[in-house]
């Protein structure tokens, strides 16, 4: 079974990537933007067929390496 | 003195660490990361580099290594633990030290030689060091320090700020930090200031030659704090 995770920056960590993608997307023209985060995205394929226990595993991977929680928030987005 | 340097598969400065370590008197092994066990050790070292290529976040990846369990149990149990540049990033991210490196604030990889300043030296480190400013040589992508309000307040009400980017007086302007650190913190100590973490290389100016001669007396001074 496919789980889906996205990790983002918290609120309040500076992320400098985003301002200039944010920056970059300006100059191009995109002038209604207000605010670029960038974050992450992982696709895992878990051995496991009941969707709440294979988000319970993704969460503590999320939880154990995948996002360093003083930083990051994680969110896991999907299944299949 | 016996001392370990920890290599993970992308550490580059585990041999400049183990010059060091030998040309002050340490009797220094090179542990790989695959092993489960530390040899007997007065200090562990987790050198810089670029562990497991920077996949994830800097230094993710070795934090959960094999040896890192031992690494551990040996810092708990009261045992010198420093990482230096890379070695910093895989001990914030063991939890062993608090907070984490992010980003430098300009997105640009910095190579240059700083002055750091050392503000508390009633720990196994800088004990007895004779000066409080050093120049110390930087090498890095990740070293803006960051960690949450209420963290800076534990950390700088336990003493725990190992070191400061300043300049050659010692001042610890904003204008003196290279990377976006909060207050300019190069270098961080657990509560109990036996692990320590910074993002200089003081194995770099061990040689008057090539470099310079103040990581000379922080080994020099090292070696006979353990003794």
């Amino acid at each position: 079974m496919k789980i889906s995770a996205i990790i983002t920056l918290k609120k309040d960590v500076l992320d400098p990537q985003g301002k200039v993608i944010h920056q970059t997307l300006d100059g191009m023209g995109f002038k209604d933007v207000s605010e670029v985060r960038q974050g992450k995205y992982f696709e895992i394929d878990v051995k496991e067929n009941d969707p709440n226990k294979a988000k319970g595993m993704v969460e503590d991977m999320c939880k154990k390496l995948l996002a360093n929680l003083v930083i990051e928030n994680y969110k896991i987005i999907e299944t299949q | 003195m016996k001392s370990s340097v920890i290599t993970f598969p992308g550490s580059n400065c585990d041999r400049d660490m183990d010059v060091a370590l030998k040309k002050f008197g340490f009797r220094n092994k090179m542990v790989w990361h695959n092993d489960i066990e530390l040899p007997k050790s007065d200090l562990v070292v987790l050198p810089g580099g670029f562990s497991y290529g920077d996949y994830l976040r800097c230094g993710s990846m070795a934090s959960k290594s094999k040896i890192m369990q031992s690494v551990i149990n040996f810092a708990k149990s009261g045992g010198l633990v420093m990482g230096v540049c890379n070695g910093f990033q895989i001990l914030v991210e063991t939890g062993l030290v608090p907070g984490v490196l992010l980003r430098n604030k300009y997105l640009e990889f910095i190579c240059k030689n700083v002055f750091i300043k050392i503000e508390n030296k009633d720990n196994p480190y800088f004990k007895n060091l004779e000066k409080d400013i050093f120049e110390f040589h930087i090498a890095h992508n990740e070293g803006n320090y960051f960690c949450t309000k209420d963290q800076l307040k534990e950390i700088e009400d336990n003493n725990q700020v190992a070191i400061y980017y300043c300049n050659n007086q010692g001042k610890t302007e904003e204008e003196f930090n290279p990377n976006g650190s909060i207050k300019n913190i190069a270098g961080i100590f657990n509560k109990e200031k036996n692990v320590l973490g910074m993002m200089p290389h003081p194995e770099r100016m061990i040689d008057k030659s090539l470099s310079g001669e103040d990581g000379s007396l922080f080994f020099k001074n090292l070696i006979k704090n353990i003794k």
